[in-house]
């Protein structure tokens, strides 16, 4: 009984997108995070972010094809085919309608974009895994504590 | 079949580990099974640069969201508080937070002191040589004589507060309540053979750095050094009895799927409040058919799980975010009973740290403090590494409705009846939550916090198990002795959070090691009359 997984099992959905799904994905992605030249970033349609994300789908995968089926459905059919300010009424409809679907699949979106070199840098991260050199957190001054320890004890005996 | 052993122990975990160990000096033949494996540290998150989506996948503490060959799934549907577990070699251990506080003495005494459930057949005074031991063994960090215990030290220094550790401790002062720095299973300094901590981040999906201290690297090393065998991948179907009513060992299914039977002299079950109570009510025979050691009708009753609202702040100067251990400060002001609050017994706040990016923005876009499209990199900016949270650790008391049962219809992957949980609150646990809900956000905002919210549909979930084979002298209303031997089986016994009688407040594994070594203690004391 491992603890790891060689294989997603097919009760997870198809882990591959269809050229079709993955149109609608990209589109989707630059109206929820756009690219900013202010900030130095790419959007979340960046073709490295989108490659990681149709790679990522992992438990979520039926969820992520339902969400995409749902917008297109919601844009009659074809969402990147829309004009900008179509595809923003369409997304709309989608954040009130889209439930559990539209969460599992905005996390992974989410997972992949604030993992991407470019965005990291420009939140002031270190663009690396936490293993091996870690963070530093801020020593404190435990003479905070006087006050406490002046007020004594506050257990009860039993 | 193989060679019968002197003890069988069932899960190796938080109370596996440490009850192998102190029984290892007799040198009787001793073996774990454990359906888990063995995970390496560098299988762990923080290695990659997905460490935070792995948050959500393999390494979630939900074993209905992991699906991982050593995970069985649990039907929680009709519970508030989902259900947390890991399955490996160190078992929950190498999921928690490594929150460590120790029951308090007033826990063990609730219906004496507050007239409500049942007082423990044991003290605090009875587990407090355990605690030091166990302290010792996993090696815990804090700081010594907080008001709120009777006086104890720890083997390291605590856990550095950091930016929010020190706005709450300041906050606190001002407001006149007791805080103190939590004692935390996390070395800040080399501690035998482990490393100290470098604030990787969340602790919870386990520590690549080994400062976090699981069983899987403080008690086995030692109890396999001392002849114990830990079988890995081994997923244990029932526990067998003969003629006489007594254990006779476990029928299991190994890393093959092969159906093995391992005969034992004793068994002792340590695999937690649900794995538990779920193996003794699928060990049915003639004689027991209600299920093994449930003749008092308690096994699987009684669960507690430590509802845990959650409330978060968000502030305009820079916080920790997710660059140090989870937890940093605990407050005992509301953990003693005062009825004029309106509800009897009390809570623990504990506080942390914030989520990395992911949660973040995760957080902002479903709550609408971020905006989809142009607006969106603004407001990350004004929320990331500002948020720090305050749990609200309810003591849960135990009621009968509140417990497992066997699910009809879901079973794990060979074919086991999966455990379903009921679980609701009680009015007195409502009312507490919503009084620690209450001062949670004051102190948020006294601390300066702009924004604030509250988790209370969806609570954190702990993975706290609890009550569900309590002990007690009565075999009418209790499971096991006050020394975890089975009222109806007397070579069966069980060491781990199902012998809680009540739940305390507080994070129980530092109380469920104690008291894994306490039955130990009390099972060497007694080898000449194990049965009597």
């Amino acid at each position: 009984m491992s603890n790891t997984l060689a294989n997603p099992p097919p009760s997870w959905g198809d882990p591959n997108l269809s050229d079709q799904e993955k149109r609608t994905l990209a589109a989707m992605c630059a109206r929820m995070i756009p690219a900013s030249d202010e900030y130095k970033v790419p959007g979340a349609d960046d073709p490295l972010i989108q490659a990681d994300i149709a790679k990522s789908l992992g438990r979520d995968a039926t969820a992520v094809h339902e969400a995409l089926a749902l917008l297109d459905r919601l844009a009659g059919g074809d969402f990147a085919a829309l004009p900008v300010a179509k595809q923003d009424e369409a997304c709309a409809t989608l954040r009130a309608e889209g439930g559990m679907n539209l969460t599992l699949t905005t996390r992974i979106v989410l997972q992949c974009y604030y993992r991407d070199d470019r965005v990291m840098i420009s939140l002031g991260m270190e663009p690396r895994p936490p293993f091996p050199k870690g963070h530093v957190l801020p020593q404190g001054d435990w003479s905070l504590l006087d006050p406490v320890r002046a007020r004594g004890k506050i257990w009860r005996d039993a | 079949m193989t060679d019968p052993v002197d003890i069988l122990i069932i899960g190796s975990g938080a109370s596996g580990g440490a009850f192998a160990w102190s029984m290892a000096d007799t040198r009787m033949r001793i073996v774990c099974l454990e359906q888990g494996d063995w995970v390496k540290p560098t299988d762990y998150p923080a290695n990659g640069r997905d460490w935070e989506a792995r948050r959500y996948s393999d390494s979630d503490i939900l074993p209905n969201r992991r699906q991982l060959p050593a995970d069985y799934p649990v039907n929680d549907d009709n519970s508030i508080t989902k259900i947390a577990t890991y399955n490996a070699v160190g078992g929950g251990t190498v999921h928690y937070a490594a929150h460590f506080p120790r029951l308090h003495p007033s826990d063990f005494r609730v219906k004496s002191l507050d007239g409500v459930a049942e007082d423990w057949p044991i003290t605090y005074r009875t587990l407090e040589p355990f605690f030091t031991e166990n302290d010792r063994m996993m090696g815990i960090s804090g700081m010594a004589n907080d008001p709120s215990y009777p006086e104890h030290d720890y083997p390291m220094p605590p856990i550095p507060p950091g930016r929010s550790g020190t706005r709450f401790a300041e906050t606190m002062n001002r407001l006149g309540w007791h805080w103190w720095p939590s004692a935390a299973a996390i070395a800040t300094q080399e501690y035998e053979g482990r490393a100290a901590c470098i604030n990787l981040g969340h602790c919870l999906p386990g520590c690549a750095q080994g400062a976090k201290a699981s069983t899987d690297i403080t008690y086995w090393p030692q109890a396999i050094r001392s002849g114990v065998e830990l079988r890995t991948n081994c997923r244990v179907r029932e526990i067998t009895v003969g003629p006489d009513g007594m254990a006779t060992g476990a029928i299991y299914y190994d890393r093959d799927g092969q159906e093995v039977f391992q005969p034992a002299h004793v068994v002792v079950m340590a695999a937690n409040g649900i794995g538990t109570p779920r193996l003794l009510l699928n060990s049915t025979s003639e004689r027991f058919p209600n299920g093994l050691a449930n003749s008092s009708d308690l096994v699987g009753r009684n669960l507690m799980l430590h509802p845990w609202p959650v409330v978060q702040g968000w502030f305009h100067e820079e916080m920790d975010g997710q660059r140090g251990p989870i937890v940093s400060l605990w407050s005992k002001q509301f953990y003693e009973t005062d009825l004029s609050r309106g509800f009897t017994r009390g809570y623990m706040l504990q506080f942390g740290r914030g989520p990395g990016p992911v949660g973040e923005a995760q957080a902002g876009l479903e709550s609408g403090r971020m905006p989809w499209g142009e607006g969106h990199h603004a407001a990350m900016r004004r929320y990331h590494h500002r948020r720090a949270h305050i749990g609200v650790a309810c003591d849960d008391l135990p009621e009968q409705h509140n417990r497992i049962t066997l699910d009809p219809h879901l079973k794990d992957s060979h074919g086991i009846p999966a455990p379903r949980i009921d679980y609701t609150l009680s009015p007195n646990t409502a009312a507490m939550m919503e009084h620690g809900i209450a001062r949670a956000t004051e102190l948020m905002r006294e601390a300066g916090a702009h924004t604030t919210t509250v988790s209370r549909e969806i609570l954190n979930y702990p993975g706290h198990l609890l009550g569900t084979c309590r002990m007690g002298t009565n075999p009418a209303t209790s499971v096991v002795n006050e020394w975890g031997r089975s009222h109806d089986v007397r070579n069966l016994f069980v060491i781990d959070g199902s012998v809680f009688v009540t739940g305390g407040g507080v994070n129980p594994t530092s109380t469920i090691q104690a008291i894994a070594l306490y039955i130990a203690n009390e099972m060497k004391q007694r080898l000449d009359t194990l049965f009597d």
